[in-house]
């Protein structure tokens, strides 16, 4: 089928069902989910931020999706959420980046 | 980029201006209705439970054009309540002991009884909310406002979407945020938001988009904090209010094509528990006009509390009688599912 694709949207509603063949292991998952994202040290807002970060630098559409979504309803505005997206691409950009030490040690060792 | 300039829906010609044409597009959706979705919850149709609040919108006119608004006001309204009906309000207080009245528009301010009316009901001893634009205070005219709410011991209900500038301005007009925070500091000069009941100072956030608020504890920390830092701001409490699909709202979720997931989400959100919250079981809404109303919403969308009975005879403040209002119906639609979605959402915030 041509509309066929890996990503679908509306599965992102299905995530439940993921426990429907270990609930119990299911259950510890999404307790333990729900708690991480609650008032603490980090306000929610602060948390959801991290966690619109965090799915992009997985590239989750599934995480970008709903955490665009909470991050509105949590109380962060566009621009909040256009800097946790930098922070994100900040990080992956300079992980590869930071790895050139690696090639300059590699080369230098090469080089004559 | 600059935002758009606002009409109301009726100064623009949209279809939408006709409240039975909010309705229709409603119950042009795949949806449950909501007196559908209290039997499968086993509650029963919504009755009221007293009669404590007095909401009156005095008039429809207003200096912004916000994006949200199910008034549909905007300074092109001229819906203004009379004296006369006012006079009728303050005997309502009086015959039902009334212990709260909330003033309402477009903006309140610009009626030109207003100051008359708050001094009577609070010499008949009621407590007075008035829900303030804050832009209001700029305005030549009404700059002494903060004084003379703090003189009568008003409760001001703010509008701020948001304490950054960004949503502020996108749901409200440019330049709004600006002139908000110059009115809240100038209410704080006066006493307000500073945890002195008398001077109590009340935000209230509308998501400026199609979401439902978060947390209203949570987000009254955040808000209090980041006020604080970034504009030395203070106020008591926010309510958070969900947006409700009727007016220039619908408009929106129609246009960017977001109604039926924005109705999808209401649904999904349905909250027994909210239900017993609602506040149309304790108040009753007064159109400008004197006509009679379960809450704000269903005035807009021209539904009118009607008395129990074959008739179903409409009611207006005039000729207001107390118990055939206690023992109606409250008029229902799909709309109603904005009060009742997750947290409960009323005009006092969030109702569980």
């Amino acid at each position: 089928m041509a509309d066929e694709t890996y990503y679908a949207p509306e599965d992102l509603g299905k995530f439940g069902q993921i426990g429907e063949n270990a609930p119990e292991l299911a259950k510890k998952f999404f307790d333990w989910y729900g708690a991480v994202f609650e008032d603490g040290a980090l306000s929610a807002r602060e948390k959801s931020l991290i966690a619109l970060a965090v799915s992009h630098a997985v590239q989750c559409p599934y995480c970008i999706d709903a955490y665009s979504k909470d991050a509105l309803e949590k109380g962060a505005d566009l621009d909040q959420m256009t800097e946790a997206v930098h922070v994100s691409a900040a990080i992956r950009g300079g992980a590869a980046l930071v790895h050139g030490v690696q090639m300059r040690n590699h080369a230098t060792k090469l080089s004559m | 980029m600059g935002l758009p300039v606002l009409k109301s829906l009726g100064a623009r010609g949209s279809t939408l201006a006709a409240p039975s044409a909010q309705r229709d597009a409603l119950r042009r959706l795949p949806m449950i209705d909501f007196d559908k979705a209290l039997g499968d919850a086993s509650l029963p149709s919504l009755r009221p439970s007293g009669l404590s609040v007095l909401q009156v919108n005095v008039g429809k006119m207003c200096n912004q054009t916000c994006r949200h608004c199910h008034v549909d006001a905007g300074p092109d309204r001229r819906e203004v309540m009379t004296r006369q009906t006012m006079e009728h309000c303050l005997a309502l207080i009086e015959q039902a002991k009334i212990s709260t009245v909330d003033i309402t528009g477009g903006a309140p301010e610009l009626n030109p009884h207003f100051r008359w009316f708050v001094e009577e009901c609070r010499d008949r001893g009621a407590h007075v909310i008035d829900r303030c634009n804050l832009t209001i205070m700029e305005t030549r005219s009404h700059h002494d406002l903060p004084t003379f709410f703090a003189d009568h011991d008003v409760e001001v209900v703010c509008s701020l979407p948001h304490y950054r500038a960004t949503h502020t301005d996108r749901q409200r007009g440019a330049g709004v945020y600006e002139k908000s925070i110059r009115g809240l500091r100038r209410l704080n000069e006066v006493g307000y938001g500073q945890g002195d009941p008398k001077r109590r100072l009340v935000l209230v956030s509308n998501p400026a988009g199609a979401f439902m608020p978060g947390s209203q504890a949570s987000l009254e920390r955040e808000w209090k904090r980041e006020l604080l830092r970034n504009h030395d701001v203070r106020f008591d409490s926010l309510f958070t209010i969900t947006n409700m699909p009727i007016s220039r709202y619908l408009e929106w979720l129609i246009e960017t094509d977001n109604l039926e997931s924005y109705m999808k989400k209401l649904v999904g959100a349905f909250n027994p528990l909210a239900v017993s919250g609602v506040m149309c079981k304790e108040m009753v809404s007064v159109g400008w006009d004197g006509r009679v109303f379960d809450c704000d919403f269903n005035q807009m969308l021209e539904m009118e509390a009607r008395a129990l009975g074959a008739g179903g005879e409409t009611m207006t403040i005039a000729s207001f009688d107390v118990e055939t209002f206690l023992a109606r119906e409250i008029a229902t639609d799909r709309h109603c599912f904005g009060c009742t979605a997750g947290s409960g959402s009323s005009c006092g915030g969030t109702t569980t």
